[in-house]
């Protein structure tokens, strides 16, 4: 199941404790790097359209920590932090992620970079410790994997407008 | 962790592998619960038991054709999980979209004859 995005990012659900998402970049992978571990560059595009992100530490080595914390648009901050568990430099970062309002359900985040003719495929892999987990992490009740139900969503979603 | 009962919303409905199969076998089109059950293998209270199951949350529709029963499916009672899903993707995309105006500036900074070090940080915010 692909969900399509404007600029093709993609969004998928690989196993009941695992969201999977891809983007391709228009820049070397150096940079794509330097934008995912540099606390400036971080704060300028982790908000996304929702908020501020008024805090980002990184320390990046293995046993390192991170912390971000973002103030959505009216709302209280929101805070995230974990640990460096793995750092190939402008190949892959593995961390944990412990969203602060669910300190219970951490998450393994597994970030890769791959170059192709100055292009960077760059692909994030959230694993939860358990479907719940998961789930709760997007607030919803649903308990066990649908992908197959997602497939199928594929087919008729669309058509529903 | 707390949940909700199985019947009450779609995550749940669909929650159940057989469940998704007969979504999956509903998505080509009209079938009998005589179908259903020859399909999946399932003996028939069973099937009978998770049609209910998804027609208590609407996601499959049911009519009378003769002597049949004729189930569909119903798209539009996925949808939760659609916009789910969709949620989370439109945070990301939100994300690289900033990304990609970010790696431009970093691009023409080294083409104006940085190497990408440290010390020309002029990655201040720009807001």
């Amino acid at each position: 199941m692909v969900v399509q995005a404007s600029k093709a990012a993609t969004v998928t659900l690989p196993g009941d404790k695992q969201i999977l998402m891809t983007r391709e970049f228009a820049a070397p992978r150096h940079l794509v790097y330097r934008a995912f571990t540099t606390p400036d560059l971080v704060k300028r595009w982790w908000g996304a359209d929702l908020g501020e992100v008024t805090v980002a530490e990184i320390d990046l080595r293995v046993g390192g920590a991170w912390r971000y914390v973002m103030v959505p648009n009216g709302g209280p901050e929101v805070g995230f932090h974990g640990e460096y568990r793995e750092i190939v430099p402008n190949e892959r970062i593995v961390s944990t992620e412990v969203y602060e309002g669910m300190p219970d359900g951490e998450a393994l985040n597994t970030v890769t970079f791959t170059e192709e003719n100055g292009r960077t495929t760059l692909t994030i892999l959230v694993q939860h410790r358990s479907q719940a987990d998961r789930d709760a992490h997007l607030n919803s009740g649903m308990e066990a994997g649908m992908q197959r139900a997602l497939d199928l969503l594929e087919q008729v979603a669309v058509s529903l407008g | 962790m707390a949940r909700a009962a199985t019947t009450t919303d779609a995550f749940n409905a669909v929650a159940e592998p057989r469940r998704r199969e007969i979504l999956d076998l509903l998505a080509t089109g009209e079938r009998s619960v005589n179908d259903l059950v020859r399909l999946l293998g399932l003996a028939q209270p069973q099937v009978s038991k998770h049609l209910r199951v998804l027609r208590e949350v609407g996601a499959v529709g049911v009519r009378d054709d003769g002597r049949q029963r004729l189930y569909r499916l119903n798209g539009q009672a996925l949808r939760p999980i659609h916009d789910w899903v969709s949620q989370y993707e439109r945070t990301w995309s939100a994300r690289f979209e900033r990304l990609d105006s970010v790696l431009e500036e970093l691009q023409q900074e080294e083409r104006d004859g940085g190497t990408g070090e440290q010390g020309r940080d002029r990655d201040a915010p720009r807001r």
